[in-house]
């Protein structure tokens, strides 16, 4: 295989919290290939959080590289830091994060804003139409999360992170406010786009069983890296979405 | 993000707290609003000054007897002075060639009877010039000769208000009107001059020779003033030197702290009255401006609730690739909207306030496009000013802070 999307050495973060420093992360090192589907799982405090943050570009590490696409971006300052986020990831937060009394498509909108190509409106609705119904909710596209469940403001932020046409997705606790059968329908989303569109996918959960629907899972503990193996019978949420007995619309 | 973009954004966001919105940007209409007002008021005065110097004549110089004298001196009025005589003004047009046309001057006030109606008004003594001087024109009859002058004769030109007063049914002309109990044939009435520059009544006077006001009316043997005119205006302040200089060698004054009388042009005293509009117009403008100020303090303070409250939003929009720039721009742009949209609405209320005062008191008022062109520029730089700390507040944020804000 070629050069890795996303490689890490020996990354180290800490923070002064007053007199203490904390180590949030003790030298993690990390390739992950183009096109994977790879999930982190750890407790909270296990550092997890600090190590998406990082390979978000929300954060930088206090030492160690990172290498993005072949890119050290490791040093880069907050808007070219920005300006990588809004072209290469896209974010899926557990909380949704979707901007209130606003429409699920000018949500979707949203990262085009700010990607300096300049687009008119009619060409900026129209991806987002296009995103939102491939999630399954393009009839909701004037809905305010307000008026959307939970799994479907999920899939609007599903649909944000994919309109800059990214090639990682970090998908953070995504079914962790969800129930079961919503956590299937947003897994077999993710599984969905990785397969299909090649998209790299970065999950991070507390949850084994959630894990289990990546190739490869690794565990973080105290911040560091405690096992990094491929999951042997990996779950494919569209087989179970099949087997689940139908429900009636979702409100 | 473009300019557009980001008003529009700021638009939406300004129409989504409406009653916020409105009440942030009311301290900003009342200071446009009375900042509008204030100027139209100030132009509207200076208008008027402007239009009196004219009616009076821009090449008028006044010699009146007493003294403005120097401070901490006691002096009295004009009037209570009786040292300025008919001697002195007629030395004065003899000996200063760019004197054109000249008459005395002397008031008294008189109860007017004719017929069933009375009037107490005040008389004034001049000579046969004293229309041309003063810019009088006569409306019906005729001016007093130099003759009528020469013998003091009983005879009285009336002005308007007066005219009007006692013969509100007949021509005046040749009538008979009794001053002070002495029968005063009128020859003619002069045309209103309306409102002066007090905001007295300028037509309420009688006019009559000064021979006879000064002998037979007010039993004195000197004058209260001299009205000259300078043959032109570039005239008048050399003649209104040599004045100073002729009388200062008649009445034997050394200098300004002993003079029995005072030399005015109608300039200076125009001078004098725009001076004072305009520092009252200086204090109001100021009390207006702190309102602005005020104004600005509060889309500041809203600013930043603002900030607070959607510190999530922003960390979102960072999420998503806002950078420094967009946000600061976002913020800054509702600011300078509320401020501008607040200034819009100040400079309707203001023309609106400045009607108001001309129907109902009667004020002059003149509103500019540069007073609305500053007040806009205005609001927009107190938008900027005030929206500046608040946006850079919000675009300095931790993305991971912002994201985790409940």
């Amino acid at each position: 295989m070629s050069e890795p999307l996303i490689r890490v050495v020996d990354l180290k973060r800490s923070y002064a919290l007053g007199d203490v420093t904390v180590h949030a992360l003790r030298g993690v090192s990390l390739d992950i290939a183009a096109g994977a589907f790879f999930a982190v799982v750890g407790a909270s405090g296990s550092g997890k959080s600090t190590l998406m943050n990082i390979l978000g570009l929300l954060d930088r590490p206090t030492s160690g590289s990172y290498h993005l696409d072949g890119q050290d971006v490791s040093g880069f300052d907050r808007d070219r830091r920005a300006e990588l986020r809004n072209k290469k990831i896209g974010f899926v937060f557990q909380n949704f994060s979707l901007l209130p009394r606003t429409t699920a498509l000018e949500n979707v909108e949203l990262p085009l804003l700010y990607n300096g190509r300049g687009q008119r409106p009619a060409e900026r609705h129209a991806k987002a139409l296009s995103l939102l119904q491939a999630v399954g909710i393009g009839e909701r596209a004037d809905h305010t999360p307000n008026q959307l469940s939970g799994g479907q403001q999920q899939r609007v932020a599903i649909a944000r992170s994919l309109v800059n046409d990214p090639e990682l997705v970090l998908a953070d606790e995504p079914t962790g406010n969800l129930d079961s059968r919503t956590s299937v329908e947003i897994m077999e989303i993710l599984q969905r786009l990785n397969r299909e569109q090649g998209i790299t996918v970065l999950l991070i959960t507390h949850e084994h069983d959630i894990a289990e629907y990546a190739t490869r899972v690794v565990t973080v503990r105290d911040g560091r890296i405690l096992t990094d193996e491929p999951v042997t019978r990996r779950r494919d949420a569209a087989v179970e979405l099949a087997a689940l007995p139908p429900v009636e619309a979702e409100a | 993000m473009g300019i557009r973009e980001t008003f529009r954004l700021a638009l939406r966001a300004i129409r989504r707290n409406k009653v916020r919105s409105a009440l942030t940007m009311l301290g900003v209409i009342i200071g446009v609003a009375s900042v509008i007002a204030m100027i139209a008021l100030g132009s509207g005065a200076r208008a008027i000054i402007d239009e009196q110097i004219q009616s009076q004549g821009t090449t008028l110089i006044y010699l009146s007897s007493g003294s403005f004298g120097g401070p901490g001196r006691a002096h009295g009025g004009s009037g209570s002075i009786t040292t300025l005589t008919m001697e002195d003004a007629e030395a004065i047009a003899r000996e200063i060639p760019t004197v054109g046309l000249w008459t005395p001057g002397m008031r008294g006030r008189a109860q007017l009877i004719a017929g069933n109606n009375n009037w107490n008004s005040s008389i004034e003594g001049g000579n046969e010039d004293f229309l041309a001087v003063r810019n009088w024109v006569i409306a019906e009859g005729a001016n007093f000769t130099a003759r009528d002058v020469l013998v003091a004769e009983k005879v009285c030109l009336l002005g308007a208000t007066v005219a009007t007063t006692l013969f509100p049914d007949q021509d005046p002309v040749g009538q008979v009107s009794r001053v002070r109990n002495m029968p005063f044939r009128v020859v003619g009435v002069l045309a209103a001059k309306g409102q002066g520059q007090w905001g007295q009544d300028q037509d309420d006077f009688v006019l009559a020779p000064w021979t006879t006001v000064q002998k037979k009316l007010l039993g004195i043997n000197y004058i209260h003033q001299v009205s000259f005119t300078a043959k032109t205006s570039e005239l008048v302040e050399p003649t209104a030197v040599a004045i100073t200089r002729l009388m200062r060698a008649r009445h034997r004054s050394p200098g300004p702290e002993q003079d029995d009388f005072s030399v005015r042009t109608v300039e200076e005293m125009a001078a004098t009255r725009v001076q004072m509009a305009s520092t009252m117009n200086g204090l109001l403008m100021s009390v207006a401006s702190v309102s602005l100020l005020v104004g600005g303090i509060g889309i500041m303070n809203i600013m930043l609730v603002s900030v607070t409250e959607r510190t999530r939003e922003i960390g979102v929009r960072m999420a998503v690739g806002a950078r420094t720039g967009d946000v600061l721009k976002q913020f800054l742009a509702e600011a300078v909207a509320l401020s501008l949209v607040g200034g819009l609405a100040g400079i309707l209320l203001g023309i609106g306030v400045s009607e108001a005062i001309t129907t109902s008191l009667g004020w002059p008022v003149l509103i500019t496009t540069s007073s609305i062109l500053i007040a806009f520029a205005f609001s927009a730089a107190v938008g900027i000013f005030f929206g500046w700390y608040p946006a850079r507040k919000a675009a300095n944020l931790d993305p991971i802070e912002a994201l985790r804000y409940e």
